[in-house]
């Protein structure tokens, strides 16, 4: 997928003019938040679960690499394999690779956000192998040519009209605009694909050091035919998603269903612990695990670590002002909002991502939502230090930062420059009590008037006030 | 408390930029309201900002600078209050500036500990509620991000306001959504500033309330600078200013005078 963050301000501007968009939005934000903040209101341990999970996924990162040994140590003696990639073209070929050996011509996929990281359906193609997407929104977002706006609901920039449009155009069908009806078609095309496959594709929501099983949760149960029918099925899966029990899985199970979704519990909820044994009437001949890095061990042991507690649920990005304004494409790259802003840049260079953890007020919402509770507003602003110190930040903000400290660490200076610049507010404003074009503030008045300063300074008042008492 | 025989409370004031430059009617409401607790009120002169345009900005040497200034105008004073629950918020985040083994550290956790928001120091502090004002209207409460994300404050306003004689509440629709302000956000990302201001105001306006009131004057700028451009009728003000029975003055953006035409 192209990187295209650096162009986030001119990609905002486009979204907000956007009609189409904004009104699938509005759908967002009408349903993620409001679901689950009544899930969370039937759960009144949920608090007290979100301390626990915290504490758990820190333990885990402190021993990340015993339990993904053990983890793989697991998977072996349970018949499969584990892949160990660092990189994203390591990923790629891996999986490649296991395609090829098994002459696969093509290959069913689960959802799974990783396999967006590592561009996997594009070199898969240019490789000759033909990748399905099988979630009906990725299936959706395949037949436009388009990539997921949200890491749960990849197609949620679209309206119906888009899918009805896309499937009439793919599926030369009737064109038809009840839901129903397109629901059934995609499985309708989809069942073809599913029974055709050689590799199944799927991602990973956790890994099981205790069993080495991996979990998907789905509410379509494209997953379980993902990984059932086809000889050979590969879970590709970052590295941070390993858990150490079972019971350890269902207490994020319990936070990620609710934070996402609002549902007490996703509908699918599928382990896979290896290839089939003899005795088994159906699964996969060949278990692969592709275990992919790409960058998060880099991660480990720096004020970035608390980000590698995120399972993915989406509840920063429902709640986040800006991307309900904007979407998820503005962010240029394949994670939006708020986990986005802080994943994206140690992904593909803090050069090429700067805007994206600038683009937040620091409102705290997802902080307040997050079901590991990661300091996401602290995590941005870690980055915005990585830019201001590798001199990244634009020369207009560097020189007016360092011209504002100058005077706002010489008080006397400051008392003298305020009163200056509430006169010539004041004296722009006259008494109409507000400015409607402020030079150099085009940021500030062109989308609203500017509020004039009521007199002279505080600090002048005080000050006039303390002498007068004196001369009492 | 002032019916107490007790020494009076030694709190010097945060008085906050934006209070400063733009309202000093906010800074003087909350000496007042302070002197209604008891307190006796100082105003230390080395104060300046609390730095968190350069904290926000990646600047930490500059932050550290003007954190340490602030530590050193403070000391000595009891309590740290101002009207603004990000500035103080600002101050809360001091100790993460400096490293354990740093003196400052400690100095930055003992300011952090006697730092508060105007309301919450009258209500969670002080438990005064006697509040001596008279309001004729209905307002709509804007919970600013900072006081209610990092400080807590939710429930103190609201109680304050509950006690100002004539005013009526009235709850908008996401109320805690932020309005966009943000700081250097607003002109950094003006167009997504002003679709959240936009929400904002429109959801002021939805409640049929015809104040808009707030604790944080960044937010509140904001607001009526937009209430202002949409031409809504609608007056925005510093929730001190309703507590401390100081509304005679024009609210944030309106004229000094009647204008009667329009200049």
């Amino acid at each position: 997928m192209d990187i295209k963050s650096p162009e986030f301000k001119q990609s905002a501007r486009i979204a907000l003019q956007d009609a189409n968009l904004q009104k699938a939005l509005g759908n967002l934000k009408a349903g993620f938040p409001g679901k689950r903040a009544s899930a969370v209101a039937r759960m009144p341990e949920f608090d007290a679960l979100r301390d626990q999970a915290r504490d758990l996924k820190n333990h885990i990162l402190e021993h990340l690499d015993l339990y993904l040994e053990a983890f793989e140590a697991r998977v072996v003696e349970n018949g499969g394999q584990v892949h160990w990639c660092r990189t994203s073209e390591d990923a790629r070929q891996t999986i490649l690779q296991i395609c090829r050996e098994q002459n696969a011509k093509t290959v069913t996929k689960g959802k799974s956000m990783v396999t967006e990281e590592i561009n996997l359906n594009e070199y898969l193609e240019e490789h000759g192998v033909q990748p399905v997407e099988t979630d009906l929104g990725e299936y959706i977002l395949q037949l436009r040519g388009d990539h997921p706006s949200h890491i749960i609901a990849p197609a949620i920039h679209l309206n119906l009209e888009d899918v009805s449009e896309a499937f009439h155009e793919h599926h030369h069908r009737p064109k038809s605009d009840d839901p129903a009806v397109l629901m059934a078609e995609a499985r309708e095309m989809l069942r073809k694909q599913f029974a055709a496959a050689d590799v199944g594709i799927t991602g990973a929501n956790f890994l099981v050091a205790e069993t080495g099983s991996t979990l998907i949760a789905t509410n379509e149960g494209n997953g379980d035919l993902t990984q059932i029918l086809p000889k050979t099925h590969i879970v590709v899966s970052s590295i941070e998603k390993v858990v150490p029990t079972l019971e350890d899985m269902s207490l994020f199970l319990r936070l990620l269903a609710r934070s996402a979704t609002g549902q007490e519990f996703t509908v699918y909820n599928t382990l896979s612990s290896g290839n089939r044994r003899p005795d088994d009437q159906d699964g996969p001949e060949n278990f692969h695990v592709v275990l992919v890095d790409n960058g998060r061990s880099d991660m480990v042991g720096t004020e970035f670590q608390e980000m590698l507690r995120c399972i993915r649920c989406s509840a920063c990005m429902n709640h986040c002002p800006v991307y309900g304004a904007v979407g998820g494409h503005s962010y240029g790259w394949v994670y939006p909002g708020p986990m986005g802003s802080v994943l994206t840049p140690q992904m593909i260079g803090i050069e090429k991502a700067a805007l994206l953890p600038n683009a937040s007020t620091f409102c705290g919402k997802c902080e307040e939502v997050c079901p590991v509770r990661i300091p996401l507003p602290k995590l941005m602003r870690h980055w915005r230090e990585k830019e201001f110190e590798k001199h990244l930040s634009p020369k207009a903000v560097r020189w007016g930062l360092g011209g504002w400290a100058f005077f706002a660490t010489r008080p006397g200076l400051y008392r003298w420059a305020s009163a200056g610049a509430s006169r010539f507010m004041r004296l722009l404003g006259g008494r109409k009590g507000k400015i409607r074009k402020l030079p150099l503030a085009g940021g500030w008045t062109d989308h609203r008037d500017m509020p004039t300063p009521t007199g002279k300074t505080f600090m002048q008042q005080w000050n006039e006030r303390q002498q007068q008492e004196k001369q009492r | 408390m002032s019916d107490t025989q007790t020494a009076p409370i030694k709190v010097g004031l945060f008085v906050t930029c934006l209070a400063d430059m733009f309202r000093p009617e906010v800074a003087f409401a909350t000496v007042k309201l302070l002197e209604q607790a008891g307190c006796d009120v100082e105003v230390p002169a080395a104060q300046t900002c609390c730095g968190q345009p350069a904290f926000n900005s990646g600047d930490n040497h500059n932050s550290r600078r003007i954190a340490r200034q602030t530590i050193e105008a403070f000391e000595g004073y009891q309590y740290v209050v101002g009207p603004s629950g990000s500035c103080i918020g600002m101050l809360h985040h001091y100790p993460e500036l400096f490293d354990d083994r740093d003196p400052w550290k400690q100095r930055a956790e003992h300011l952090k500990a006697r730092a508060f928001e105007i309301t919450s120091f009258l209500v969670d502090e002080l438990g005064f509620n006697a509040i001596e004002s008279r309001f004729t209207g209905t307002i709509t409460y804007h919970d600013s991000c900072s006081g209610l994300r990092e400080l807590g404050i939710k429930q103190q306003p609201r109680q304050l306001l509950a006690e100002v004689a004539g005013a009526d509440l009235r709850e908008m629709q996401e109320a805690e959504t932020c309005c966009g302000f943000g700081g250097t956000f607003c002109v950094k990302y003006a167009d997504i500033s002003n679709r959240m201001v936009s929400n904002k105001t429109g959801f002021a306006a939805d409640s049929d309330a015809d104040t808009l009131v707030g604790g944080d004057l960044g937010c509140l700028l904001n607001m009526a600078g937009k209430l202002k451009r949409e031409g809504r009728d609608i007056q925005v003000r510093h929730v001190v200013e309703l507590l401390a029975d100081m509304t005679d003055t024009p609210a944030i953006g309106e004229a000094d005078y009647d204008l009667g035409q329009p200049l």
